[in-house]
């Protein structure tokens, strides 16, 4: 699958297109594999997005795990700091990353 | 240390406004992201991997305590309550929001300190022995010089769209704390046999892909002349870098290029047009400067008995504390490499205890040492026990300067969207490998450095040991390196052989160490011992 | 084509700039364009045949032209010095100390913006190509 990712603009947290709206919480993405490149002008030209890009995905659980190692670190957070993370309580968050 | 007079202040002040502006008309639309990148860049933030990354400049690396509590409001009221100390000297904070930027550059300038050009095309934080004032080897405070660049370099209209970043170290001494050698522009100021004082300059070090030893171009460059010939140098990169490949723009390439004596050549020529124009400030500018960096009033005759029958804190006054040139007093070293930790982070509470550590016990002045740690750079050794203590409690108290555990390490993937592998959990696994061996104290002299990808951060081409983590189809892989060497007898390091993963790398740098405490003669370090003994006998324990 | 900003009392050079190469070659023109790649000092021997210099900012990231306009500052030229192409308010201020008087954007830029831009920086800390003196002449009189 692929994901739209970016940042957004005001207040630079990360995020992921929900197919209507973008949210920090990568459980929301939804797969727009086709019309990434419309998605992502539209919503950069509307400045709700920052530096929109696609990434691929595989579904894990439920949920999209992004393939490349760097997007799961920018879905989650600092492995090293988990309390800065968007699962501070999630013990096995790391596996998830790394 | 230097105060802003009104002209530097307006200057600060003026540029958050244009800050401000620049934010708005990119909040509002009207600069896209590429037109506002290199803008904000100029203002050190960056959109990272998280968020809103801003590198506050601690220019050659001296701050106050007002300054240090001002850090550490900002890590409050801003950001996660916590900063990052960098390899250039200056702060890192992670969470930033772009809304915020500019009153965080307003707080900033209310304490006389900015973002100014910590990142972006243009000369960066000037950095300096990080013992400057202190260490009895110097022959001046390198700290003038290094102010009286930073002005010259603040908003300069014609190098301000660089072929790439230029990074300036000044030291003065022949200990090289700075590892001069290894910037764009190195600078030692030297005394000549008539006793006056200039300035060597080296130019075209560097590390990142292609990692090069600076050349001398010029041994003495007398100091009413240290601006027209800083001039001179960058003017030349600036025609001539290479702006076609962005990993080959640096002045390293072009100084390796077209030959140290023919780069030299155009300097020169260069330097004596522009001694016709004007550029350089009357030396009394530098005296003015001069004036602030005199020494403290020491007391005389200080004590110089320390009690060390506590053996804890004989250790750390042993490890953590270095001569002074004032009878009675030491540099004293903040580790921010508490075993496990990561590496150069501070909490905002911590960051108040060091600043009124220093208010209380170094005059009020602090250092960021280039290896992410802390100086206070005048302490009596009469106070190093109640100074100690209050280290100790705050867990700042690692007595393992220079050791294998004083690990430097760039932030890496869990912080860094250029990096392909992580290296702050290498480096916790490393001290806390070696804090449980016990071997720390025998392994004695032992840089380690990592960086998370092949821009070297970490600065693993100057490691006696280095780390460079790399992406081995899609997994994180880390390549050994050894006998890299920062200081006056600037080496760099070579790879071992193939990499190792994440825990292998762990095994490879406790074993490299045996081999040296196997091989070692007496009063050898590793470094040492690795360049009497070669790569070999590494090789064959790593890989049989 | 977005408005050029001038900022010269005199008559503006009414027919286009040739290349450097074209300029060295023939004795009649009298305004030529710089590239980034050109080396300003070729037109050293020949500035008072000149009445118009243009700097060519196909990126504005690429600062040779910086380089190139103060140059030509520094041997004496006094003709018009044109910056063009990607010119944006934000290099403004930079680009009028290197010694432009000229700009011509390839996007118009907002008058307010541009007024702004210029007032922008109230003391200078170097010498450059303009007439401001730096902090350190005023600090030492």
């Amino acid at each position: 699958m692929r994901l739209l990712t970016g940042n957004d603009l005001k207040t630079g947290a990360v995020t992921w297109w929900t197919g209507s709206d973008w949210s920090i919480h990568i459980e929301d993405a939804v797969d727009i594999s086709g019309s990434e490149d419309e998605i992502a002008r539209r919503e950069e030209a509307a400045r709700r997005v920052n530096v929109p890009y696609a990434v691929d995905a595989e579904m894990q659980d439920g949920t999209p795990r992004p393939s490349h190692i760097k997007e799961r670190f920018r879905a989650l957070g600092p492995t090293i700091r988990p309390d800065l993370t968007l699962k501070p309580a999630d013990p096995d968050i790391g596996n998830w990353v790394i | 240390m230097y105060k802003y007079d009104s002209y530097d202040q307006r200057q600060v002040d003026a540029r958050v406004e244009e800050f401000r502006d620049q934010a708005r008309r990119r909040l509002e639309g009207k600069l896209t992201e590429d037109q506002f990148k290199p803008l904000r860049l100029m203002n050190g933030l960056y959109l990272q991997l998280h968020a809103y990354m801003l590198r506050v400049a601690i220019p050659y690396g001296t701050l106050d305590s007002r300054q240090m509590h001002a850090l550490a409001d900002i890590a409050d009221r801003y950001d996660r309550g916590y900063g990052h100390f960098t390899t250039r000297q200056n702060i890192q904070y992670n969470w930033i929001r772009l809304e915020d930027a500019a009153d965080i550059l307003a707080d900033l300038a209310k304490v006389e300190m900015h973002a100014i050009q910590t990142s972006g095309n243009c000369i960066r934080n000037i950095s300096a022995d990080h013992f400057a004032g202190a260490a009895a080897d110097e022959v001046a405070d390198p700290r003038p010089y290094a102010e009286l660049l930073r002005q010259w370099s603040s908003f300069h209209p014609e190098f301000s769209y660089l072929p790439r970043k230029f990074k300036i170290a000044v030291i003065a001494s022949e200990t090289d704390r700075a590892a001069m050698r290894l910037h764009d522009i190195g600078i030692q100021i030297v005394q000549n046999d008539a006793g006056e004082l200039g300035a060597a300059f080296y130019v075209g070090g560097g590390m990142g892909r292609t990692p090069m030893i600076a050349p001398c171009i010029n041994p003495f460059v007398p100091l009413d002349r240290l601006v027209t010939y800083a001039e001179a140098c960058l003017r030349v990169y600036n025609r001539h870098g290479r702006r076609d490949n962005k990993y080959k723009a640096r002045i390293k390439i072009l100084v390796h290029e077209l030959g140290a004596e023919e780069y030299t050549r155009q300097v020169e020529a260069e330097f004596a047009h522009l001694l016709d124009q004007g550029v350089e400030p009357p030396l009394a500018e530098l005296e003015r400067i001069r004036g602030y960096f005199e020494d403290p009033l020491f007391e005389t005759g200080a004590p110089e008995a320390i009690d060390r029958s506590d053996p804890d804190f004989a250790l750390w006054v042993d490890r953590n504390t270095v001569p002074h040139k004032e009878a009675g007093y030491v540099a004293a070293v903040i580790s921010l490499k508490p075993v496990g930790g990561i590496p150069g982070d501070a909490t905002a509470e911590q960051m108040r205890l060091m600043a009124d550590l220093a208010k209380d016990y170094s005059f009020d002045e602090l250092r960021v040492m280039h290896t992410q740690n802390i100086v206070l750079p005048h302490v009596r050794k009469a106070d190093l026990h109640a100074l100690w203590t209050a280290l100790e409690e705050a867990g700042l108290g690692s007595p393992n300067l220079d050791t294998v555990e004083d690990i430097i390490a760039c932030p890496g993937l869990d912080y860094c969207s250029l990096a392909n592998a992580r290296s702050i959990p290498i480096a916790q696994k490393i001290s806390e490998r070696f804090a449980a061996t016990g071997k720390t104290a025998t392994l004695g002299q032992l840089k380690l450095k990592i960086s998370g990808c092949i821009n070297a951060c970490g600065h693993h081409h100057a490691g006696h040991i280095g780390i460079l983590g790399v992406d081995r189809k899609g997994v994180e892989n880390y390549q050994l390196l050894l006998g890299g060497s920062e200081a006056e007898d600037v080496s760099l390091a070579k790879i071992t052989g193939p990499g190792f993963d994440e825990n292998g790398i762990v095994d490879a740098v406790e074993t490299v160490t045996t081999v040296y405490e196997r091989e070692r003669h007496e009063g050898e370090r590793f470094l040492d011992t690795y360049r009497r003994i070669g790569m070999n006998p590494f090789k064959e324990a790593l890989y049989g | 084509m977005a408005e050029t900003l001038r900022y010269r009392d005199d008559e503006p050079v009414d027919h286009p700039a040739v290349t450097v190469d074209s300029f060295l070659d023939q004795s009649n023109a009298s305004a030529v364009r710089i590239e980034p790649g050109d080396d300003a000092r070729e037109l050293l021997p020949h500035l008072e045949r000149l009445a118009l210099v243009e700097v060519n900012f196909p990126a504005f990231g690429d600062g040779r032209g910086y380089s190139s306009a103060r140059i030509l500052r520094e041997a004496g030229y006094d003709g018009e010095l044109r910056a063009v192409g990607d010119v944006l308010v934000d290099q403004l201020a930079y680009m009028r100390r290197c010694g432009f008087d000229a700009f011509e954007p390839d996007q118009q830029l907002d008058r307010d913006d541009v007024e702004a831009a210029f007032a922008r920086w109230p003391e200078v800390y170097q010498t450059a190509a303009d007439s401001r003196r730096p902090i350190w002449a005023k600090r030492h009189g």
